[in-house]
């Protein structure tokens, strides 16, 4: 058995079966990208707030947000979740809004803060609508409640 | 050294370490802001720290796998590197380039930071593990070009080994892959989806062929077993690797958009990744118990074995742990997944290029085999201090994560994120202490490159 196996053989399983589960995976994205539109709220990016979210998602960029928060599970682990942050402040922008604009620029003595950012009105709401866009993204029941 | 061209690789290898050093700096200052939240804010807020951390340690394993293939590529190849002239050049570049990245990141405001580099004309900042300027990611795209080339050259004109074209095949994935760091649409769920192109098909994917190859290569070196028999164990072991790894990207695409079927693709296939895994441990054991003669440089074999170890536990084990989506859906994107993060990389990555380091830079240094045995010993309690200190750190992550998921997301009355920190501040604290181990492994490491030196070489021992 063990002679019988050949560095030839070896080198064609992982020939042929890289090459299978490349075009598998392809495959599979494929179809996701043909199913993407009924789940990934892209209605909201066509729509009217459009533009703002894009705005939205530039500033999320460039401000490093995900440096200290999750975005669907993803990011840092040193602040909370942000995807679903709309739906835990009441379905609120405004509060959202409010508590980007209340950060103390020097920090909470012996706390993790937010820096303060200094953004505009303009900004504030893009950002809000950034992260309303995200929470009606369809994913599958994650996370498992409200406190993300 | 066989030939003169492989010290190109010393210049990488001295750098990488530096880097190595400044990664584990700013994390012991992540890991102080963690319990001490006001700690240096807001000069280096928590962010600007950990791009330091992650960033650093990126390119450090980027420089080192340079430096890898600038020392075996030769000497698998049996000829001198095509340009010693551009390796060296495109080091200094490389290193240059990420000295003002890092500098961009704490001197300046990150987004101050993205309007210096022109980040608006094509966005890619700001995402986790890409959080370069625009630049500088050009910058890496050329700098592996020029270093692909080099290789494949060298490659062409002198022996093929299936060593050679393991890391060949790669390094070119590494730089494929990493083309999808500039694709980044305005749809969150489209920009998740392609930035996992990266950062799984990089680390489950096209780096396990570079971490096989350089293990197998150190594993000819110091056991002396026919290389027909490596070759195979390497094929077998790459095979597998791709085969559950390319699919077991869906582990990522349960909960971010993406349709529901990923649950079980991506469950089923990357609960088999740990196969590889273990058949590097397997093979590791197997071939040093078979050696046909004893290698003078045992630090380089213990490290060796130790990457098989432990890139198994902290891929394999600790990614298992919570890679099928019943487990996940509580477990995502917490501190579970920073404990696995940690092993992972320090058990595959770190010590695969440690082990390639300890190899050759004695060789590198002018020694015949390997370094004193006064320094060997410097080097193995580096070793054990930085290894042991990872079991804890991942340990205490760990113990911190399955809290923090049950009085967050499981308890009757689940708790606020802010809250559930509080109370897990004691793992945290011992977390930074286990990270102080491992600071002073690291120091034992790097003395142990300047203790020793004029002491005759170590020989084998007769037992
Ligand atoms: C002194 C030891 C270390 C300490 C105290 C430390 C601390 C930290 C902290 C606090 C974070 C941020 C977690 C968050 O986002 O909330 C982090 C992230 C990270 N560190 Fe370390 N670290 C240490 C050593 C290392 C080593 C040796 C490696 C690699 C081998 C490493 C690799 C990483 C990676 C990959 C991440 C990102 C994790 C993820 O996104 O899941 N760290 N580290
Ligand atoms: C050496 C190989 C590996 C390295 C370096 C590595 C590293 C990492 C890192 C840094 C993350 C966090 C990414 C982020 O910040 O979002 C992660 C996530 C993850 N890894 Fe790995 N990993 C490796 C292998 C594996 C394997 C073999 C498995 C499965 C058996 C696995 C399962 C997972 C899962 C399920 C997640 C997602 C965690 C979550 O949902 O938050 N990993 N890995
Ligand atoms: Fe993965």
């Amino acid at each position: 058995m063990a002679q019988a196996f050949t560095k030839t053989m070896a080198r064609n399983i992982f020939y042929g079966g890289t090459a299978f589960f490349f075009l598998l995976f392809l495959a599979l994205t494929f179809d996701s990208m043909g199913q993407l539109p009924n789940r990934d709220n892209r209605a909201a990016l066509e729509g009217e707030f459009g533009p703002k979210i894009a705005m939205g998602k530039i500033l999320w960029e460039e401000n490093d947000c995900i440096g200290c928060h999750t975005l669907l599970g993803e990011g840092a682990y040193f602040a909370p979740e942000l995807g679903n942050v709309y739906t835990r402040f009441g379905n609120s922008t405004d509060a959202i809004k409010g508590f980007i604009q209340s950060r103390p620029a020097d920090g909470i003595p012996g706390r993790r803060s937010m820096p303060q950012f200094n953004f505009s009105a303009e900004e504030l709401d893009a950002l809000a609508e950034f992260l309303k866009y995200v929470s009606e993204i369809n994913t599958a029941g994650w996370p498992p409640n409200t406190q993300g | 050294m066989t030939y003169k061209s492989q010290s190109v690789a010393k210049l990488y290898f001295i750098a990488a370490i530096a880097l190595f050093a400044a990664q584990i700096l700013f994390g012991l200052i992540l890991g102080l802001q963690y319990v001490m939240g006001d700690f240096l804010f807001p000069h280096i807020p928590f962010n600007a720290a950990r791009m330091v951390h992650t960033n650093a340690l990126i390119v450090w394993l980027l420089m080192a796998f340079m430096g890898a293939a600038y020392y075996l590529v030769p000497e698998e190849s049996e000829t001198e590197l095509f340009s010693p002239l551009l390796a060296i050049l495109m080091f200094w570049i490389f290193l240059v380039a990420a000295g003002l990245t890092v500098a961009g990141y704490l001197l300046v405001p990150y987004s101050t930071l993205a309007e210096l580099t022109g980040n608006d004309l094509l966005p890619t900042m700001g995402r986790e593990f890409l959080e370069q300027p625009t630049i500088t990611k050009l910058g890496i795209v050329v700098v592996a070009l020029a270093f692909l080339f080099n290789i494949g050259m060298t490659i062409l004109k002198g022996r093929k080994t299936v060593i050679n074209l393991v890391l060949l095949l790669g390094l070119t994935g590494l730089a494929v892959f990493f083309l999808f760091a500039f694709y980044n649409p305005t749809n969150v769920v489209l920009d998740k989806y392609f930035w996992w192109w990266v950062v799984h098909l990089w680390v489950e994917g096209v780096w396990e062929l570079i971490l096989g190859s350089i293990l197998a290569f150190v594993l000819i070196k110091v056991t002396g077993v026919d290389r027909e028999v490596i070759e195979k164990w390497l094929y077998i072991i790459i095979a597998m690797t791709l085969i559950t790894g390319i699919i077991g990207t869906g582990h990522h695409y349960f909960w971010i958009g993406t349709p529901e079927y990923w649950q079980w693709w991506g469950s089923i296939f990357s609960a088999m990744e740990p196969i590889p895994f273990f058949m590097m441990t397997v093979f590791a054991f197997n071939m040093v118990n078979k050696r046909r003669r004893e290698h003078p440089n045992r630090a380089a074999t213990l490290w060796a074995l130790g990457t098989a170890v432990m890139a198994f536990l902290g891929a394999g084990v600790w990614g298992f742990l919570h890679t099928l989506s019943p487990v996940n859906y509580y477990t995502h994107g917490s501190q579970i997944t920073a404990a696995h993060g940690h092993m992972a990389f320090y058990g595959a990555y770190v010590m695969i290029n440690l082990t390639i380091i300890s190899y050759a830079m004695p060789l590198l240094r002018g020694r015949n085999a390997a370094n004193s045995n006064k320094s060997q010993i410097w080097e193995m309690w580096s070793f054990w201090l930085m290894t042991i200190a990872m079991v804890f750190i991942t340990l205490f992550l760990t113990g911190a994560g399955i809290l923090q998921v049950y009085l967050q997301r499981v308890a009757e009355n689940p708790q606020p994120f802010m809250v559930v920190q509080d109370q897990i501040a004691l793992f945290y604290w011992l977390r930074e202490i286990a990270g102080l181990m491992f600071f002073g492994g690291l120091v034992v490491y790097i003395a142990s490159f300047f203790v020793g030196q004029d002491e005759p070489e170590a020989t084998v021992a007769q037992s």
